[in-house]
Protein backbone atom coordinates (compact mmCIF):
# COMPACT_ATOMS: atom_id res chain seq x y z
CA UNK A 1 0.00 0.00 0.00
CA UNK A 2 1.85 3.06 -0.94
CA UNK A 3 1.64 5.74 1.68
CA UNK A 4 0.51 9.61 1.02
CA UNK A 5 1.63 12.52 2.31
CA UNK A 6 -0.27 15.37 3.51
CA UNK A 7 1.19 17.38 0.57
CA UNK A 8 -0.33 14.55 -1.50
CA UNK A 9 -3.73 14.53 0.34
CA UNK A 10 -3.67 18.36 -0.30
CA UNK A 11 -3.16 18.18 -4.03
CA UNK A 12 -6.12 15.31 -3.91
CA UNK A 13 -8.31 17.70 -2.11
CA UNK A 14 -7.57 20.47 -4.48
CA UNK A 15 -8.07 18.69 -7.75
CA UNK A 16 -11.16 16.97 -6.52
CA UNK A 17 -13.10 19.36 -8.31
CA UNK A 18 -11.01 19.01 -11.36
CA UNK A 19 -8.09 20.11 -13.17
CA UNK A 20 -7.85 24.40 -12.98
CA UNK A 21 -8.43 24.99 -16.40
CA UNK A 22 -5.30 27.75 -17.13
CA UNK A 23 -3.19 27.41 -19.20
CA UNK A 24 -0.41 26.65 -16.43
CA UNK A 25 -3.22 24.28 -14.23
CA UNK A 26 -0.35 22.94 -12.51
CA UNK A 27 1.57 25.83 -11.84
CA UNK A 28 -1.96 27.40 -10.50
CA UNK A 29 -2.26 24.23 -8.32
CA UNK A 30 1.17 25.06 -6.99
CA UNK A 31 0.64 28.99 -6.22
CA UNK A 32 -2.41 27.79 -4.37
CA UNK A 33 -0.92 25.36 -2.42
CA UNK A 34 2.45 27.00 -2.01
CA UNK A 35 4.55 24.92 -3.85
CA UNK A 36 6.24 24.81 -7.22
CA UNK A 37 4.84 23.47 -10.50
CA UNK A 38 7.45 20.68 -10.33
CA UNK A 39 6.75 19.65 -7.22
CA UNK A 40 2.78 19.28 -8.37
CA UNK A 41 3.92 17.83 -11.80
CA UNK A 42 5.74 14.95 -10.36
CA UNK A 43 3.71 14.11 -7.06
CA UNK A 44 0.32 13.79 -9.78
CA UNK A 45 2.71 11.64 -12.10
CA UNK A 46 3.66 9.74 -9.29
CA UNK A 47 0.11 8.93 -8.25
CA UNK A 48 -0.68 8.12 -11.62
CA UNK A 49 2.33 5.55 -12.01
CA UNK A 50 0.98 4.00 -8.74
CA UNK A 51 -2.55 4.12 -10.04
CA UNK A 52 -3.70 6.28 -7.13
CA UNK A 53 -4.92 8.37 -10.02
CA UNK A 54 -6.65 6.40 -11.92
CA UNK A 55 -6.30 8.78 -14.95
CA UNK A 56 -5.96 12.38 -15.84
CA UNK A 57 -8.96 13.67 -18.38
CA UNK A 58 -12.20 14.21 -19.24
CA UNK A 59 -15.69 12.57 -17.28
CA UNK A 60 -18.69 12.67 -19.43
CA UNK A 61 -22.02 12.29 -18.05
CA UNK A 62 -23.88 9.35 -19.54
CA UNK A 63 -27.10 10.60 -20.46
CA UNK A 64 -25.82 14.31 -21.87
CA UNK A 65 -23.98 12.24 -24.98
CA UNK A 66 -27.50 10.32 -25.38
CA UNK A 67 -26.39 6.88 -23.85
CA UNK A 68 -29.65 6.33 -21.99
CA UNK A 69 -29.50 3.22 -21.08
CA UNK A 70 -27.09 2.08 -18.34
CA UNK A 71 -27.26 -1.39 -17.42
CA UNK A 72 -25.97 -3.27 -14.62
CA UNK A 73 -25.87 -7.00 -16.10
CA UNK A 74 -25.09 -8.86 -13.03
CA UNK A 75 -23.87 -12.89 -13.56
CA UNK A 76 -23.92 -15.78 -11.87
CA UNK A 77 -20.47 -18.07 -13.14
CA UNK A 78 -18.67 -20.75 -11.05
CA UNK A 79 -15.92 -19.01 -8.61
CA UNK A 80 -13.28 -21.40 -10.58
CA UNK A 81 -13.21 -19.68 -13.47
CA UNK A 82 -14.68 -16.04 -12.63
CA UNK A 83 -11.19 -14.61 -13.29
CA UNK A 84 -10.52 -15.24 -16.85
CA UNK A 85 -14.08 -14.71 -17.41
CA UNK A 86 -14.57 -11.54 -15.88
CA UNK A 87 -10.83 -10.90 -17.86
CA UNK A 88 -12.88 -10.94 -21.15
CA UNK A 89 -15.51 -9.67 -19.95
CA UNK A 90 -14.12 -6.06 -18.47
CA UNK A 91 -12.17 -5.99 -21.81
CA UNK A 92 -14.75 -5.41 -24.40
CA UNK A 93 -15.38 -2.35 -25.66
CA UNK A 94 -19.29 -1.25 -24.17
CA UNK A 95 -18.22 -2.52 -20.75
CA UNK A 96 -17.22 0.70 -18.21
CA UNK A 97 -16.73 -1.55 -14.88
CA UNK A 98 -16.22 -4.84 -14.39
CA UNK A 99 -16.39 -6.86 -11.09
CA UNK A 100 -15.98 -9.66 -8.40
CA UNK A 101 -18.67 -9.15 -5.87
CA UNK A 102 -19.79 -11.55 -3.35
CA UNK A 103 -23.31 -13.78 -3.80
CA UNK A 104 -25.56 -13.54 -0.67
CA UNK A 105 -27.42 -16.86 -1.34
CA UNK A 106 -29.94 -17.62 -1.10
CA UNK A 107 -31.36 -13.30 -2.11
CA UNK A 108 -28.47 -12.63 -4.94
CA UNK A 109 -26.96 -15.54 -6.69
CA UNK A 110 -24.64 -13.04 -8.57
CA UNK A 111 -20.89 -12.33 -8.81
CA UNK A 112 -19.58 -11.13 -11.65
CA UNK A 113 -21.08 -7.29 -12.36
CA UNK A 114 -20.44 -5.39 -15.81
CA UNK A 115 -21.80 -1.85 -16.05
CA UNK A 116 -22.32 -1.38 -19.89
CA UNK A 117 -23.88 1.41 -21.84
CA UNK A 118 -26.43 1.97 -25.13
CA UNK A 119 -28.14 4.74 -26.51
CA UNK A 120 -31.07 2.11 -27.34
CA UNK A 121 -32.40 -0.86 -25.86
CA UNK A 122 -31.59 -2.69 -28.52
CA UNK A 123 -27.67 -1.57 -28.08
CA UNK A 124 -27.94 -2.81 -24.68
CA UNK A 125 -30.08 -5.95 -25.94
CA UNK A 126 -26.78 -6.93 -27.78
CA UNK A 127 -24.26 -6.10 -25.46
CA UNK A 128 -25.78 -8.51 -23.45
CA UNK A 129 -25.88 -11.09 -25.67
CA UNK A 130 -22.15 -10.58 -26.33
CA UNK A 131 -21.42 -11.02 -22.61
CA UNK A 132 -23.82 -14.13 -22.96
CA UNK A 133 -21.40 -15.76 -26.13
CA UNK A 134 -18.62 -15.41 -23.86
CA UNK A 135 -19.61 -17.38 -20.99
CA UNK A 136 -21.18 -19.82 -23.02
CA UNK A 137 -21.89 -22.65 -20.29
CA UNK A 138 -20.15 -20.97 -17.31
CA UNK A 139 -23.37 -18.85 -17.22
CA UNK A 140 -25.29 -20.02 -14.26
CA UNK A 141 -28.00 -17.08 -14.79
CA UNK A 142 -28.05 -13.35 -15.28
CA UNK A 143 -29.94 -10.21 -14.78
CA UNK A 144 -30.03 -6.62 -15.71
CA UNK A 145 -30.61 -4.10 -13.41
CA UNK A 146 -31.30 -0.34 -14.63
CA UNK A 147 -31.45 2.65 -12.56
CA UNK A 148 -34.78 4.22 -12.34
CA UNK A 149 -34.09 7.24 -10.47
CA UNK A 150 -31.05 8.50 -8.81
CA UNK A 151 -31.54 9.19 -5.33
CA UNK A 152 -28.19 10.77 -4.44
CA UNK A 153 -25.39 11.76 -6.15
CA UNK A 154 -22.38 13.27 -4.70
CA UNK A 155 -19.64 15.29 -5.85
CA UNK A 156 -17.64 11.96 -4.99
CA UNK A 157 -15.63 10.84 -8.00
CA UNK A 158 -14.09 7.04 -8.12
CA UNK A 159 -14.06 4.33 -10.11
CA UNK A 160 -16.47 2.30 -8.40
CA UNK B 1 -22.21 19.31 -29.58
CA UNK B 2 -20.12 19.59 -33.08
CA UNK B 3 -17.60 17.24 -34.74
CA UNK B 4 -14.60 19.25 -32.71
CA UNK B 5 -16.61 18.91 -29.02
CA UNK B 6 -16.97 15.16 -30.07
CA UNK B 7 -13.23 14.94 -30.74
CA UNK B 8 -12.27 16.35 -27.25
CA UNK B 9 -14.19 14.00 -25.40
CA UNK B 10 -13.45 10.96 -27.36
CA UNK B 11 -9.68 12.02 -27.13
CA UNK B 12 -9.47 13.20 -23.66
CA UNK B 13 -11.72 10.36 -21.94
CA UNK B 14 -7.79 8.34 -22.55
CA UNK B 15 -6.16 11.08 -21.27
CA UNK B 16 -4.36 14.77 -20.20
CA UNK B 17 -0.98 15.09 -19.57
CA UNK B 18 1.70 16.63 -16.95
CA UNK B 19 3.57 18.95 -18.54
CA UNK B 20 4.03 22.98 -18.24
CA UNK B 21 1.26 23.32 -20.91
CA UNK B 22 -0.98 20.64 -21.35
CA UNK B 23 -3.44 22.13 -22.39
CA UNK B 24 -1.54 23.46 -25.24
CA UNK B 25 0.04 19.95 -25.93
CA UNK B 26 -3.14 18.35 -25.92
CA UNK B 27 -4.98 21.53 -28.49
CA UNK B 28 -2.16 20.80 -30.85
CA UNK B 29 -3.10 17.18 -31.00
CA UNK B 30 -6.49 18.17 -31.54
CA UNK B 31 -5.72 21.11 -34.19
CA UNK B 32 -6.88 23.67 -32.00
CA UNK B 33 -5.44 26.82 -29.95
CA UNK B 34 -5.00 26.38 -26.58
CA UNK B 35 -7.43 29.19 -25.82
CA UNK B 36 -10.13 27.16 -28.09
CA UNK B 37 -9.60 23.89 -26.03
CA UNK B 38 -9.64 25.78 -22.71
CA UNK B 39 -13.61 27.89 -23.77
CA UNK B 40 -14.81 24.64 -25.44
CA UNK B 41 -13.91 22.88 -22.34
CA UNK B 42 -15.36 25.08 -19.61
CA UNK B 43 -18.77 25.10 -22.21
CA UNK B 44 -18.65 21.20 -22.25
CA UNK B 45 -18.71 22.00 -18.45
CA UNK B 46 -21.41 24.18 -18.11
CA UNK B 47 -23.48 22.89 -19.87
CA UNK B 48 -23.39 19.22 -17.93
CA UNK B 49 -21.64 17.74 -21.24
CA UNK B 50 -18.95 16.90 -18.62
CA UNK B 51 -19.33 16.05 -15.26
CA UNK B 52 -15.88 16.59 -14.29
CA UNK B 53 -12.22 17.44 -16.52
CA UNK B 54 -9.64 16.20 -14.03
CA UNK B 55 -8.22 13.65 -12.48
CA UNK B 56 -10.30 10.49 -11.38
CA UNK B 57 -8.52 8.84 -8.22
CA UNK B 58 -8.75 5.05 -6.64
CA UNK B 59 -10.38 5.39 -3.51
CA UNK B 60 -8.98 2.09 -2.28
CA UNK B 61 -5.09 2.89 -2.70
CA UNK B 62 -5.79 6.63 -1.51
CA UNK B 63 -6.67 4.51 2.05
CA UNK B 64 -10.04 4.95 1.71
CA UNK B 65 -12.61 2.09 1.55
CA UNK B 66 -15.49 2.19 -0.98
CA UNK B 67 -18.24 -0.80 -1.58
CA UNK B 68 -21.42 -1.65 -2.79
CA UNK B 69 -24.49 -2.54 -1.11
CA UNK B 70 -28.11 -2.91 -1.39
CA UNK B 71 -31.60 -2.98 0.52
CA UNK B 72 -34.76 -3.98 -0.38
CA UNK B 73 -37.23 -1.36 0.37
CA UNK B 74 -41.20 -1.97 0.93
CA UNK B 75 -42.71 0.41 -1.84
CA UNK B 76 -44.64 2.21 0.90
CA UNK B 77 -41.33 2.90 3.05
CA UNK B 78 -39.04 3.76 -0.40
CA UNK B 79 -39.28 7.73 0.65
CA UNK B 80 -38.81 7.24 3.79
CA UNK B 81 -35.67 4.71 3.67
CA UNK B 82 -34.09 7.22 0.76
CA UNK B 83 -34.17 10.06 3.18
CA UNK B 84 -32.52 7.87 6.09
CA UNK B 85 -29.87 6.57 3.61
CA UNK B 86 -28.94 9.68 2.09
CA UNK B 87 -28.75 11.31 5.78
CA UNK B 88 -25.57 9.32 5.99
CA UNK B 89 -22.33 11.09 4.82
CA UNK B 90 -21.13 8.08 3.88
CA UNK B 91 -23.04 7.79 1.23
CA UNK B 92 -21.39 8.82 -2.19
CA UNK B 93 -24.27 7.75 -4.52
CA UNK B 94 -27.59 6.10 -4.19
CA UNK B 95 -29.86 4.51 -7.37
CA UNK B 96 -33.51 2.95 -7.11
CA UNK B 97 -33.08 -0.19 -9.75
CA UNK B 98 -35.65 -2.46 -11.18
CA UNK B 99 -35.06 -4.89 -8.92
CA UNK B 100 -36.45 -6.94 -5.52
CA UNK B 101 -33.45 -5.35 -3.90
CA UNK B 102 -34.51 -1.62 -5.14
CA UNK B 103 -31.82 0.43 -3.74
CA UNK B 104 -28.49 0.43 -4.47
CA UNK B 105 -25.62 2.58 -2.92
CA UNK B 106 -22.05 3.32 -2.76
CA UNK B 107 -20.57 4.00 0.88
CA UNK B 108 -17.30 5.21 1.10
CA UNK B 109 -15.13 6.00 4.28
CA UNK B 110 -11.76 6.69 5.54
CA UNK B 111 -11.25 3.41 6.87
CA UNK B 112 -12.50 -0.29 5.89
CA UNK B 113 -13.86 -0.47 9.80
CA UNK B 114 -16.03 2.63 8.77
CA UNK B 115 -17.81 0.69 6.28
CA UNK B 116 -19.21 -1.48 8.48
CA UNK B 117 -19.76 1.04 11.41
CA UNK B 118 -22.17 2.88 8.50
CA UNK B 119 -23.79 -0.42 7.23
CA UNK B 120 -24.55 -1.53 11.05
CA UNK B 121 -25.76 1.87 11.93
CA UNK B 122 -28.07 2.10 8.41
CA UNK B 123 -29.90 -1.16 9.32
CA UNK B 124 -30.43 -0.03 13.11
CA UNK B 125 -32.02 2.93 11.59
CA UNK B 126 -34.17 1.42 8.64
CA UNK B 127 -34.90 -2.33 10.31
CA UNK B 128 -33.66 -3.40 6.71
CA UNK B 129 -30.65 -6.46 5.84
CA UNK B 130 -28.11 -4.49 4.05
CA UNK B 131 -26.65 -6.74 1.39
CA UNK B 132 -23.25 -6.03 1.36
CA UNK B 133 -21.16 -6.34 -1.99
CA UNK B 134 -17.42 -5.30 -1.62
CA UNK B 135 -15.42 -5.79 -4.76
CA UNK B 136 -13.13 -9.31 -4.40
CA UNK B 137 -11.42 -8.58 -7.63
CA UNK B 138 -11.43 -5.47 -10.30
CA UNK B 139 -11.21 -6.74 -13.96
CA UNK B 140 -11.34 -3.40 -15.96
CA UNK B 141 -12.38 0.37 -14.93
CA UNK B 142 -12.82 2.90 -17.23
CA UNK B 143 -15.10 4.85 -19.37
CA UNK B 144 -14.95 4.91 -23.56
CA UNK B 145 -18.12 6.47 -24.33
CA UNK B 146 -17.96 7.32 -27.87
CA UNK B 147 -19.25 10.87 -28.26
Amino acid sequence: MPVLDAIDLAIMRATQAGLPLTPEPYQSLATQLGLTADDVMKRMQYMADLGIIRRIGAVPNHYKLGYRFNGMTVWNVPDAYIDELGQKVGALDFVSHCYHRPRHLPHWPYNLFAMVHGKTQLDVDRQIASIAAILGDHNLGSDVLYSTKILKKTGFRSGI
Amino acid sequence: MDDIDRNIINTLQHGFPVCDRPYLQAATELGLTEQELLDRLQALLDDGTLSRFGPLYHAELMGGALTLAAVKVPEHRFEEVTEIINAFPEIAHNYARNHELNMWFVIATETPEQLQQTIDAIEQHTGLTVFNMPKINEYFVGLKLEA
